[in-house]
């Protein structure tokens, strides 16, 4: 896999791949390895160099990798790639790439939902890092999942949104989030990378609660962090590798992981918000599940769902 | 000669190569105990390299070196201060932002019992020195606080405080004032009262009459002679040491002044602090006339300098040549003006000393022809101007157009930078300090070179702290105190007394008398 | 014995013993690890040199920091101390990837037009540095850290602005294909290129799999050009004596001032042109979201002292440089460390 410029260590997407990779490597005795990109030039580099190494399937992590993959792929039509976070794109695609999907808005409902049954002051708040497709799913998962509870609950919620212009700007995330806290937010959930550290930060000087991203970010402030939206990159990583080794195809098309496959979710541990809530978003996460909810992933969407 | 315990120093047979150049050939130096012996020669002669030969810094190629009657083997400096050498280099070796007493300490740390700086102690040690010689220096002051004096005796103190019994100081009057001068060598009398013994380099004349006892002379690597200076006199001293007779006064025929070429007009300049340094000052040069300007240092010199040559600005007053005013324009424009300054500070402002002595020798040509062809440098031309110029001015060595300008002695870098002044043909050259630093030849050999501009008609303006230079060479004498001329003089008009008189501000009383 | 010296006194002598030093030292830590040195630098130059592709993207990789390296150096020439290649390397991008992507002229055009707009960007910013030292005698590396930082802002400004960004990704809207300054882009993915290549494998690897550009090429140029204006031309005389001894050029007449305000201009233009070689030369041809200095400067900056300034010398050591940053991705455990000494 070549990791984006985040790193292996990024404590997100590049880390969770590279877990599941080790995963593989434990249960199946694959033979993974990682290279680390520095900076956007080196995607391609990068790709070519996993391709010498005589790889079977080389993961890209970010959509940012998105065109270099497609040109990597053009160049060796006999190994497959995937990437993550981004569509298969017939346009810039040849067929030997995958993309792998996740639907973020679903576990965004759910913390939407957890987040409007337990706001006190009817006032939530979203951060998003740079508007994009992906960060929308989060966005209008989330605002969806407010809704929800508070036609459940039969009061007014609103939801605050901003963006942070930044993925890696942690003091941006604090300042913005600092403002929401101080304008009467209780809850804040964020989908910005690193700039959603500073959203962390500000729940703890405000002693208010803050829902994290991707990981269980609750290590980051036990006291303050309510859950987290989880992608279990990990968790589709494994899936799509084990499909290559058993010898499947399987370019040309976009994995798309949700609830139902495991691969998003909330962490189990729910002390903050108590066991009626967390079994009540335990139910919601049922109905997604079943098809009883289709949480939007979009503003259209958005829009659709709300009649 | 016999190796003996009389002797501090025997050094036999010295002999240095650098490369195929031999800059001592067996010579020999016999330096008594308790004596002051100079080391006379022309810069370039070989006097440094000798006492870096004893002090560690070079390795004699052969040679023996004879301390009180022992021959020893000083492998490094640290073997040197061992054995009781102590040296003063010409550049001191100070820590700018240290005070004294943690200079003199540097390297040669008071601990306590727990290892740690024992500043009381140190400073206790140094104030016994400093009262001991008579050296005045305030242990607390910082090195960059204090005068070059001073600093010279930070130096000696440096070297005392390590143990020195012999100690040598290369060239240590060439920074200081003649009041600081006088004082140095009352230091060095105090000093061999206590029994030390001083090896001094020097090739100023005056001061081994002064203060030595004994005089050893090497021209070129050479041994020549060793006297006792109580029996020679100045010109023995300094034929034997350029090796042929000398003129220390220099000849040259009555003056033929024309018009006025060069003017200053109630000029008025502040230095850095916003003080008038030069204060309402007035002068004129004619053509084919040496302007002399006598005056003790700090009476405004280096602003008139800086005036006139637009490195500073001028607060009001004109200068013009040749009736043009050029003041406050720019050191490009006054050079255009046919204006060359041979500068005090050879290594500040008058070279680039990382540059070759052809570069420097087109410092100011560079951008004309046939310098500069296309925008680009032209090479050949530019050897043959530099060569040209190392032939008619004796440059040593002779082929040095491409060593770097660093490499020369100070005596040939001067020649280079009154080559290339002289070069541009200026209608006024203005030569400050021209001599600083140089033996006699070299000195001579200025003064011929500014009498024959003079008798080709140019206006030469001179600027000198050396009273001498100024009364010798000068058809005009103009005394400058305070930031103003104090009165002139027509050489031979006045006798040195007056004109000292003047210089230390007594106007009044030299008028009356 | 002289000869020794003369040697030893050479820039391209401390390049040379700079790199062998760190090869040493590195030596002596990979076998306190526990690693065999013979093995890893074996690694090592494998990396670099298995694979005319390799050898390829050490080129490219080398390319801006031989640029920055070359703006410090020469800057250092005229006594100025260009810690801001940095900052003009990220403006320079910036400008490049804005007008390469608004415009879309003829490739004999829109080339000399992006990598102009590049080089007088960057030559812009470092002639402020020049500029405020000329003018206010402010020290050119308070200034240059602080433009580093607006610059840096100031990229991720134009990244997040609605006008570049491109949606759904963190980086701006590549510049348009008749910006590239790759080796013949579309021929050699025409099916024609491709025919013709496959008869030769290694230039086949080199073309298709490389970026190869002519980045290396104007890096080469550049240093000629830099040497040659500097010890032929009468306007490198007067960088080199501001540079050597400011008071004695000035008192020769020589405007000191202005000097240094040039000689920042050109560091910057050169700074400039590292940066638009690697965009108009390499793939993804846009600016991204930096979260931190990628330091192409700062590389610039190390490579030129231990070159010890010379523009040949920075040559030499940018490749080692670019070469053990190569190599480190492939075998990184061992080698990641060994790049970092050899900045060392």
């Amino acid at each position: 896999m070549v990791t984006d410029t985040g790193g292996v260590n990024d404590q997100s997407f590049n880390q969770s791949a590279w877990e599941g990779l080790q995963t593989l490597k434990d249960e199946m005795g694959a033979d993974v390895n990682y290279i680390e990109s520095k900076q956007e030039a080196d995607y391609a580099t990068n790709l070519d160099k996993a391709a010498d190494d005589e790889a079977q399937l080389i993961w890209g992590v970010g959509f940012a990798m998105a065109d270099a993959i497609g040109i990597a792929a053009t160049a060796n039509p006999d190994i497959q790639y995937a990437i993550i976070d981004n569509g298969y794109d017939e346009a810039t695609m040849p067929d030997n790439v995958a993309g792998v999907m996740f639907r973020a808005q679903e576990p965004s409902f759910v913390v939407g939902y957890i987040a409007g049954k337990t706001t006190e002051t009817g006032k939530v708040g979203f951060v998003g890092g740079v508007t994009s497709d992906i960060i929308d799913q989060f966005q209008y998962g989330f605002q969806a999942g407010v809704d929800y509870a508070s036609e459940e609950l039969g009061k007014t919620i609103t939801v605050d949104v901003q963006y942070a212009e930044s993925f890696t700007d942690a003091s941006k995330g604090k300042a913005i989030a600092s403002k929401m806290f101080s304008d009467g937010c209780d809850i804040v959930f964020h989908a910005a990378g690193g700039a959603g550290v500073g959203v962390i930060e500000a729940a703890k000087d405000a002693g208010k609660y803050a829902i994290g991203v991707d990981r269980d970010q609750a290590y980051l402030a036990p006291e303050n962090v309510l859950t987290s939206a989880m992608k279990l990159v990990n968790n589709a990583v494994i899936a799509v590798s084990k499909e290559v080794i058993e010898g499947k195809e399987i370019g040309g098309q976009t994995y798309t992981y949700g609830l139902t496959e495991d691969a998003v979710g909330i962490p189990e541990e729910h002390s903050l918000m108590g066991d009626e809530t967390y079994n009540a978003a335990l139910e919601v996460e049922e109905k997604i599940k079943n098809g009883e909810i289709v949480p939007p992933a979009n503003a259209d969407e958005y829009a659709q769902f709300g009649k | 000669m016999e190796v003996s315990k009389e002797y501090a120093v025997q050094m036999h047979g010295i002999t240095k190569l650098f490369g195929s150049f031999c800059a001592l050939d067996h010579v020999d130096l016999d330096v008594k105990r308790g004596t002051i012996h100079s080391l006379l020669g022309e810069n370039g002669a070989g006097k440094s390299t000798l006492m870096n030969v004893l002090y560690g810094l070079y390795q004699a190629d052969a040679g023996e070196i004879y301390l009180n009657g022992e021959r020893v083997h000083i492998k490094n400096p640290t073997t040197a201060i061992e054995h009781g050498i102590g040296m003063v280099h010409q550049h001191f070796m100070l820590v700018d932002n240290f005070t004294v007493t943690q200079n003199i300490i540097l390297g040669n740390e008071t601990a306590n019992r727990f290892g740690i700086l024992d500043m009381k102690k140190a400073r206790k040690n140094v104030q016994e020195i400093v009262e001991k010689y008579g050296l005045e220096v305030d242990p607390d002051a910082k090195i960059e606080d204090i005068s070059v004096g001073m600093q010279q005796r930070v130096e000696i103190l440096k070297a005392l405080y390590r143990g020195a019994d012999l100690l040598i100081l290369d060239e240590p009057t060439a920074v200081l004032t003649p009041q600081e001068i006088e004082d140095l060598i009352q230091i060095m009398h105090n000093l061999i009262a206590d029994g030390k013994t001083i090896i001094i380099i020097t090739h100023k004349l005056k001061e081994i009459k002064e203060s030595s006892d004994v005089c050893t002379i090497i021209r070129r690597g050479k041994y020549v002679d060793t006297v006792a200076v109580q029996e020679v006199d100045e010109e023995e001293l300094a034929t034997k040491m350029v090796g042929h007779a000398v003129q220390l006064v220099v000849e040259k025929s009555p003056a033929k002044p024309g018009e006025v070429v060069f003017a200053i007009d109630h000029l008025t300049v502040k230095d850095e602090r916003g003080l008038r340094a030069v204060n309402d000052l007035s002068l004129q040069v004619r053509k084919g006339e040496i302007v002399g300007i006598a005056g003790i240092d700090g009476n405004g010199q280096k602003e008139l300098v800086e005036a006139i040559t637009c490195l500073t600005k001028c607060e009001s007053g004109t200068i013009q040549i040749n009736g043009q005013q050029v003041q406050n324009t720019t050191p490009r424009n006054v050079v255009d003006h046919k204006i060359s300054t041979i500068h005090e500070d050879r290594q500040k402002r008058g070279l680039v000393l990382n540059f070759t002595v052809a570069e420097n020798a087109i410092l100011e040509k560079y951008r004309t022809e046939p310098f500069r062809k296309h925008g680009m440098l032209n090479n050949s031309e530019i050897l043959a101007f530099t060569n040209g110029l190392l032939h008619d001015y004796d440059v040593r060595p002779e082929d040095c157009a491409q060593h770097l300008a660093r490499s020369l002695s100070g005596g040939n870098q001067q020649k280079v930078i009154i080559a290339r002044e002289v070069a541009n043909e200026p209608d006024l050259l203005i030569a400050v300090q021209p001599t600083r630093g140089l033996d006699v030849g070299a000195i001579e050999y200025v003064h011929k070179t500014l009498i024959a501009e003079r008798d080709k008609g140019r206006a030469i303006l001179l600027i000198s702290l050396e009273l001498d230079e100024v009364m010798n060479v000068s058809d005009t004498i103009a005394v400058l105190y305070n930031g103003s001329i104090a009165d002139t003089f027509k050489q031979g008009e006045v006798d040195e007394k007056t004109i000292g008189l003047l210089m230390a501000g007594g106007k009044q009383h030299a008028k009356n008398s | 014995m002289q000869r020794t010296v003369r040697i030893l006194k050479k820039p391209i002598t401390s390049t040379i013993l700079a790199i062998v030093c760190g090869f040493l030292v590195a030596s002596v830590v990979l076998v306190v690890a526990g690693y065999n040195p013979a093995e890893a630098f074996g690694a090592l130059f494998h990396g670099i040199f298995s694979k005319p592709k390799y050898i390829s993207n050490v080129i490219i990789k080398a390319t801006p920091i031989t640029l920055t390296a070359l703006s410090v150096a020469f800057a250092y020439k005229v006594g100025m101390f260009n810690i801001g290649a940095e900052g003009q390397y990220i403006v320079a991008a910036v400008a490049s990837t804005i007008v390469g992507y608004l415009f879309n002229l003829p490739a004999i055009l829109q080339v000399p037009l992006v990598v102009m707009t590049g080089m007088v960007a960057g030559a812009l910013y470092g002639g402020i540095v020049g500029f405020l030292k000329a003018k206010f005698g402010i020290h050119e590396v308070l200034t240059s850290i602080m433009l580093n930082w607006i610059a840096l802002y100031l990229s991720n400004f134009v990244v997040q602005s609605d006008a570049f960004h491109q949606p759904n990704t963190t980086a701006t809207y590549p510049v348009n294909p008749s910006s590239y300054t790759m080796l013949l882009p579309e021929w050699k993915t025409s099916d024609e290129g491709i025919a013709f290549l496959k008869q030769y494998d290694w230039l086949s690897e080199v073309m298709l799999k490389t970026d190869i550009n002519f980045g290396f090429l104007v890096a080469i140029v550049a240093a000629v050009v830099i040497w040659f204006l500097l010890y032929r031309s009468t306007k490198g005389f007067e960088f080199r004596a501001v540079g050597a001894n400011r008071d004695a050029a000035e008192f020769a007449g020589i405007n000191v001032n202005r000097n240094i305000t040039q000689a920042m201009l050109i560091a910057g233009a050169l700074s400039g042109l590292a940066a638009v070689m690697m965009i108009t030369g390499t793939n993804p041809h846009r600016i991204s979201t930096l979260a931190a200095f990628e330091n192409n400067g700062f590389n610039g900056l190390s490579v030129a002292f231990i070159a010890g300034s010379s523009p040949v010398g920075c040559i030499l050591q940018v490749y080692c440089l670019a070469a053990c940053s190569m190599a480190a991705n492939l075998s990184r455990r061992i080698l990641a460390l060994l790049r970092k000494l050899s900045i060392l």
